[in-house]
């Protein structure tokens, strides 16, 4: 770095007029000059319609004036309440899960396994694939008729229900796809931390004679807890964002019951044109984004504190 | 006390190939299904299922709209992501934290929340059903900032004291200094975003609406759409068709994909 080419910059005298310019200006100036690229654009996608929203949601749907009957109906819409409220049973079950086979999966696959490295890799494979191609492979498992998991249901003499049919178990059969696709990231997660732990501890642990599950409990899932806490984070935003199997599979139904929050936005601003009620979903939506980033920031500082 | 040990690991090493092998069967059982040819005279092995998938609908294309769009959109995060990670990490100016605090809070927030006002602004723009409006919501990421932010903040003052002795200038040392200090985190920040924006599916089905720029998932969707009932071997062409490169390149890629996830420190 140090024996760069000299070239000697005040006599340089070319054509690029925006940078000889920057240079000229103080080190604060010049900091916005670089902070100006990145947020116009953050500051078009998200905050421009996140004041465009807050106006959107004060309108009536037809006509123009002030009106707050888009979030007295958010208290009464059904399909929103349903649409909340398995958001909130997809979260609250796809993210534990998700991190507790992952780091299951860690654990065994930091181990001196043969094919490891295929191993990882396979795990970790569905993580790089599209959601909607994930959907459709599902589909070929959930399918009622000829699918896969009936028909080893149907050979065995066992009742083979109608999986994404059936209001009872999409839910539940939607998350079971997450998980596959979910866990092998998080799993690298682990292993990330895994490799951060001392190996000593575990010989420690090994001498004195302390199980393997023992040890994992009392020492290595406590030092995983930072790990944790980010993924579980991550994870979370996940089981808002990523959605598009719902477009693949179900179309939210039977009844509503696999409709989720960014479905319902979809299918309100662009199926039934109403784009002020759609506003008001919107910012239910980013009030929850927003709690979240400022759990993970308050994470974050206490990491940077720990390090 | 030993055997106690090797038996405890044999129930590892047995459970670790068990869950390897439920992850990957349902991959390899679409790549099975996707060769094997349904004829009146039985199966038969053949690669008709994909071959008609292929001319069915215009694959080469929505490769092709995919790859402008991701390579855009992570050149554009990274060069604008670059700079305002590098004003963060390196000089004081009014407002600092106050402005550092409005990247981390849309850590959390992606564009698709607001789907209904920016799909007015992009046709604004004049740009719908173009790659260019699919990406533009993208090209500026608070993650990349904050990710090569906290890698230029590793960067020893001696170097940037050294090149400013030399008299490079601030951008200068940024492109001397800064960025192959950070190599292994642009490099995994990259793949991260790659990966992300290859896959991505609401945003782009919304905007795109004809060949000409419908990315590859909206593709793959639009493909399986229109049959009526569930054609088997067309679905697995489909999407072999779309996951077999990835998987490919994944693989050929993937011990320093995976090294490079692990040691960018992404935890």
């Amino acid at each position: 770095m140090t024996d760069a080419p000299a070239v000697a910059p005040p006599t340089e005298r070319s054509s690029w007029n925006p940078l000889r310019a920057a240079r000229k200006l103080p080190d604060a100036g010049f900091a916005y000059f670089l902070l100006l690229p990145a947020f116009i654009f953050l500051a078009l996608f998200t905050v421009k319609p996140l004041i465009g929203s807050i106006i959107a949601s004060t309108q009536p749907r037809r006509g123009d004036g002030f009106t707050l009957d888009n979030y007295a109906r958010l208290a009464t819409d059904d399909v929103f309440l349903k649409a909340l409220g398995n958001n909130f049973l997809f979260s609250l079950i796809t993210v534990p899960v998700s991190l507790g086979l992952a780091m299951l999966l860690a654990v065994l696959l930091h181990q001196n396994v043969r094919g490891r490295g295929f191993l990882r890799a396979g795990v970790f494979a569905p993580a790089i694939l599209p959601m909607v191609a994930v959907a459709v492979i599902w589909m070929y498992f959930y399918q009622p008729n000829i699918g896969v998991i009936n028909s080893i249901l149907g050979a065995l003499g066992l009742p083979t229900p109608d999986w994404l049919g059936d209001p009872g178990l999409v839910l539940p059969s939607l998350m079971v796809m997450m998980v596959w696709k979910e866990a092998g990231f998080f799993m690298l997660f682990y292993l990330a931390g895994l490799q951060g732990i001392d190996p000593e501890l575990e010989e420690a642990s090994r001498l004195e004679g302390t199980g393997k599950f023992r040890h994992f409990w009392k020492v290595s899932f406590p030092l995983l807890m930072p790990t944790t806490l980010f993924a579980a984070i991550v994870a979370l935003s996940d089981s808002i964002k990523m959605v598009d199997f719902v477009f693949v599979m179900t179309q939210g139904g039977p009844d509503n019951a696999s409709n989720l929050l960014l479905f319902y936005i979809y299918k309100v601003a662009f199926a039934q044109h109403w784009p002020q009620f759609a506003a008001a979903i919107s910012l239910v939506v980013v009030a929850v984004l927003v709690a979240l980033a400022l759990i993970q920031i308050r994470l974050m500082d206490r990491k940077i504190h720990y390090r | 006390m030993d055997r106690i040990l090797t038996t405890s690991d044999r129930i590892e090493r047995v459970l670790a190939w068990v869950a390897g092998l439920l992850w990957i069967a349902p991959l390899a059982y679409v790549f099975v299904r996707s060769v094997i040819v349904e004829s009146p005279g039985g199966s038969r092995f053949g690669f008709d299922n994909l071959t008609n998938a292929w001319s069915a609908a215009p694959f080469g294309q929505y490769y092709l709209n995919t790859t402008l769009l991701v390579v855009g959109i992570t050149l554009a995060q990274l060069v604008f992501g670059a700079l305002a990670a590098y004003a963060f990490a390196r000089f004081t100016f009014p407002f600092k934290n106050a402005l550092f605090v409005f990247v981390l809070i849309q850590l959390m927030i992606f564009p698709e929340v607001f789907m209904s006002e920016n799909y007015r602004t992009v046709a604004g723009f004049g740009l719908l059903d173009t790659i260019t409006g699919i990406g533009l919501p993208y090209v500026a990421s608070a993650f990349c900032i904050f990710f090569l932010r906290q890698a230029f903040m590793t960067v020893p003052n001696e170097l940037v004291e050294a090149a400013q002795v030399e008299g490079s200038s601030r951008l200068g040392i940024l492109w001397k200094v800064f960025l192959p200090a950070a190599k292994p985190s642009i490099i995994a920040y990259a793949l991260v975003s790659v990966s992300t924006q290859w896959n991505n599916f609401l945003w782009p089905m919304i905007v795109a609406t004809s060949d000409e720029t419908r990315p590859i998932t909206v593709g793959l969707v639009r493909f399986l759409a229109p049959e009526t009932g569930m054609d088997f071997p067309k679905m697995a062409a489909g999407t072999v068709i779309v996951i077999g490169p990835l998987l490919a390149a994944f693989l050929i890629g993937q011990r320093g994909f995976i090294n490079s996830f692990l040691r960018s420190g992404i935890k």
